[in-house]
């Protein structure tokens, strides 16, 4: 399991990390899938080990409580299904 | 990473009567929504499949139980976000209002600590001292339900909340 591209209209560089298990994760992947943008997102419980430390990492960076769904929007971090940041954030 | 097989929709469906019946036996409540249910505990069956033992759907297992201790479902944290957001963390377990439809939950902020705060307090974990002497049976406490039980070994099931007997820690 790696990066995987959703098309969508281009509003800049949108990482999904997400867990494959996780109900919220879920409704956060089919909110961006129903808003339309282009988006990439990774199930970081699927990663091989040697790629998850990375990307575990890469997470940490930006929410230090390795929380899932957290979703990067360019400069902006959403932590959580908030449904209403996600939609003002592409608005 | 997962199983061959798939996990099938008997073995999802037995495992939501499982925990739902040890929910009401225990005066807990599943969200309302079946198919939400469903997910989750779909999740926690591949989590088992993985790694042994049922670590929450919504958390990234470190793949050992020893690190995965308190977020095996129902994990540590249940309780506390029932009283103040209405659900747990993942949203499997939700308050008798939520279940009843007056109110409703949405995600909730992650409780649990940071994974370097976790290992500091797992490392400086100590019974209290000064009163140990003085009691007949050390006195243990199930780290998801709070239950507290005076004797020589805690027991092999929590007899509350269901958790087994590696939840327990020495509180007295």
């Amino acid at each position: 399991m790696q990066l995987v591209h959703v098309n969508g209209t281009d509003k800049g560089p949108v990482m999904l990390y997400a867990l494959s298990t996780c109900g919220w994760c879920a409704k956060t992947r089919e909110l961006l899938t129903d808003l339309g943008v282009a988006f990439d997102y990774i199930y970081v419980d699927l990663v091989g080990p040697e790629e998850q430390k990375e990307v575990i990492e890469a997470v940490e960076r930006v929410n230090p409580s390795l929380s899932f769904p957290t979703v990067v929007i360019g400069e902006q971090t959403i932590v959580g299904f908030k449904e209403k940041e996600l939609r003002e954030a592409f608005t | 990473m997962s199983g061959t097989e798939p996990i099938t929709a008997e073995e999802v469906d037995r495992l939501v009567e499982q925990i739902e019946r040890d929910a009401g036996v225990g005066g807990y409540h599943l969200h309302p929504d079946a198919d939400f249910v469903r997910g989750l505990v779909r999740g926690l069956a591949e989590n088992e499949r993985r790694y042994g033992y049922r670590s929450c759907p919504c958390r990234l297992s470190m793949g050992t139980k020893e690190a995965d201790l308190d977020i095996i479902c129902p994990c540590d944290y249940r309780d506390a976000d029932l009283v103040d957001h209405g659900a747990c963390y993942c949203a499997l377990y939700v308050s008798a209002d939520v279940k009843a439809g007056r109110t409703t939950v949405g995600s909730i902020p992650e409780r649990r600590p940071p994974r370097a705060e976790r290992e500091k307090a797992r490392a400086g974990v100590t019974a209290t001292p000064g009163v140990v002497g003085s009691l007949a049976f050390p006195v243990w406490r199930c780290s998801v339900c709070g239950y507290l039980c005076a004797r020589d070994a805690p027991p092999l099931e929590c007899p509350i909340c269901r958790v087994g007997r590696e939840r327990f820690a020495r509180f007295i």
